[in-house]
């Protein structure tokens, strides 16, 4: 079976909740429109098509866009490596899901480092504390609004608070004068 | 290592963590109360006091910034909770804010240890958005296939070296470290690095193989052998070797799944599962190669099957170089690149002289390669797992978003599934046996 009739399937069974199956370089997506049901997809998804291999979960800002968040599910099945896309949006005034830790075990990592990334927090997940930033780090550097190179912090402690330690010592060849955020060279203020 | 807390063990007195410890005196009446307690309620009582170990993040046997919170009974592990983002660069936040082609040397700093197959990746993952890669030429095809299994036998070699030396093999580790030079001189003569080769383009790659290259590869794939037998003979029987990584962290076959295990160690586990097969991308449809997989699924297992896998990337080796299109030299002019203006730089001479070239040379350079607006997940057999690029375009020269899928950061989380009931000092031959980076890990 095709990735397509699994995603008919899915959509079958969910009826209206979920969007009809877009093909995109042979690749379908499907989406689900409340995200407070998407335990229930996955796991329909796993339990009756199989789906046994979750691949990876990432998170899109749509900055400007009202859902704010996209969290998209890759979904394999090991036996034929067939594969499906289920997207899921989240407003950002909730910025909040149901985990699909209880589903998948891969989940776990994959949904901390989307809190990490951009502050979606996941209802129920055991253990959701930042993975690659520290403890007590202020912000969620993947938002949009987060500008590459970095923002000042009150905070002691964190980063640019102070002077990189070799700024301006013996092997800068361009010295001080201005701080990180200006001379990025890649830098856009998506205030601007 | 340093112990963080440590908690003086008392046999006597009723003590429990957090009741402070209360050692009684000589002679004293608890004394000879506590000696009429079952020895089970005592044994319980030195069972109850646990010892918090911080190893890493800089500790050999982490091979990079891996930190792992302990928790010790005795010598037996009996918690372990996985610290990572020592080495977090911010990748995929960098990706947004520069063209496809720009993001090309950051893929060599996510698996250090296989440049050229993250590039290769990358490339596959641009193209599958752009929708070329049905387009690419066979010459290009069979060139980026070569340096792919170059990768793997090279990361292999450093992951079964590493394996070993961390567990005393010392010799094992100088014999695979004298061969992986050779792949470093391999990659130099084709990309001009031995470590950062960003060989790929988006389209192509960056140039043709040099004259000469594949006698050279040739040469090194019938020397690797006896290397290969030699390391076999080290290990795979060495009474030491066995009884330290057989039976040792056992992953069962759903634990692996579920965990989303990748390459080896999901291989390890007994389950046949390789993308090279399962989704053949490039040419490996028409290469002839087996997928080795474990049985039980231990230490053991995962590094028969990494030894198992380099002796068949030497098998495609020697089929890609026999059966290249265009043969060694490229007698015959094959294209390595897509005949596109719009995606491969044109040659210098032409932008020099051509009104087109130099307006597509200005375009790709100024803007980037134009893609469609759209989504794409591309998975590629890596050595160390499947590395997955999930490209979220909304037109244009850049990513909207694209999220790298790190097999080192998915095989990682496995560990506090199965550190507990481990010795101490096994958590090295256990994460040898994983074979990660820390690099494609923290991105």
């Amino acid at each position: 079976m095709s990735a397509l009739e699994f995603a008919k399937k899915i959509k079958a069974k969910f009826g209206d909740l979920i969007s009809e199956p877009t093909k995109f370089r042979g690749e379908i997506t499907i989406q689900l429109g409340d995200a407070e049901r998407i335990v229930e997809v996955c796991e329909f998804a796993k339990k009756e098509l199989d789906f046994n291999y979750l691949v990876d979960i990432s998170s899109v800002d749509n900055y400007g866009e009202d859902p704010r968040w996209t969290i998209v599910y890759h979904l394999r099945r090991l036996a034929d490596s067939c594969e499906l896309r289920l997207k899921t949006s989240v407003s950002e005034e909730k910025s909040e899901l149901p985990s699909v830790t209880t589903v998948w075990k891969t989940a776990n990592w994959h949904e901390r480092e989307i809190y990490d990334m951009m502050g979606v927090r996941f209802r129920g997940h055991p253990d959701l504390r930042r993975i690659l930033m520290w403890e007590g780090y202020p912000y969620f550097p993947l938002r949009k609004d987060f500008p590459l190179a970095g923002k000042t912090t009150d905070v002691p402690g964190v980063a640019f608070t102070q002077p990189a330690p070799l700024e301006g010592g013996p092997f800068v060849t361009a010295p001080g004068g201005k701080d990180a955020i200006e001379r990025e060279p890649r830098v856009r203020n998506p205030e601007s | 290592m340093a112990a963080k807390e440590h908690k003086e063990v008392c046999v006597g007195e009723h003590s429990r963590p957090g009741c402070g410890s209360v050692r009684p005196a000589p002679n004293s009446n608890a004394v000879a109360l506590a000696s009429s307690r079952p020895a089970a309620e005592e044994l319980q009582d030195a069972q109850s006091e646990r010892m918090v170990l911080n190893m890493g993040p800089s500790h050999p046997a982490t091979h990079g910034v891996l930190r792992i919170v302990l928790e010790l009974d005795g010598e037996i592990i009996t918690k372990a909770d996985p610290d990572v983002g020592y080495l977090h660069r911010g990748d995929e936040k960098i990706a947004e804010n520069m063209t496809y082609t720009q993001f090309i040397p950051y893929t060599d700093r996510l698996d250090y240890l296989a440049p050229l197959a993250n590039n290769v990746a990358y490339a596959l993952a641009v193209e599958k958005l752009l929708g070329i890669e049905k387009d690419l030429p066979p010459r290009c095809q069979y060139i980026r296939v070569m340096c792919a299994e170059l990768a793997r036998v090279s990361s292999h070699l450093l992951g079964i070296g590493a394996f070993a030396m961390d567990l005393g093999a010392v010799t094992v580790f100088l014999l695979t470290f004298n061969e992986r030079e050779k792949v470093y001189n391999l990659a130099e003569a084709i990309s001009g690095a031995r470590f950062t080769t960003s060989y790929t383009r988006i389209g192509g790659v960056m140039r043709d193989l040099p004259p000469g290259w594949t006698e050279q590869c040739r040469k090194f794939c019938n020397e690797l052998v006896p290397v290969l037998n030699e390391v076999e003979t080290l290990l795979t029987r060495n009474r030491i070797w066995v009884d330290r990584v057989r039976d040792l962290a056992v992953i069962s076959k759903e634990d692996a799944i579920d965990y989303g295990l990748s390459g080896p160690n999901l291989r390890g586990s007994g389950i046949e599962y390789d993308l090279r097969k399962a989704q053949p991308y490039l040419c490996y449809k028409d290469l002839e190669f087996d997928i080795p997989i474990g049985s039980v699924g231990d230490c053991y297992d995962r590094y028969l099957v990494r030894m198992e896998e380099m002796r068949q990337s030497l098998r495609i080796l020697h089929q890609c170089i026999d059966k290249i299109p265009g043969g060694a030299d490229n007698k015959s002019n094959e294209p390595v690149n897509v005949a596109d203006g719009k995606i491969v730089l044109p040659p210098k001479q032409k932008v020099m002289t051509k009104m087109e070239e130099l307006i597509h040379q200005f375009m790709l350079v100024t803007e980037g390669v134009n893609c469609p607006p759209g989504e794409i997940y591309f998975g590629h057999e890596n050595p160390k797992g499947e590395l997955g690029f999930y490209i979220n375009s909304r037109g244009g020269g850049t990513p909207y978003r694209m999220k790298i899928r790190s097999p080192s950061f998915v095989n990682l989380s496995i560990i506090s599934k199965i550190f507990p009931g481990c010795l101490m000092s096994d958590t090295v031959a256990i994460l040898g046996s994983l074979d990660f980076v820390m690099g494609e890990c923290d991105r």
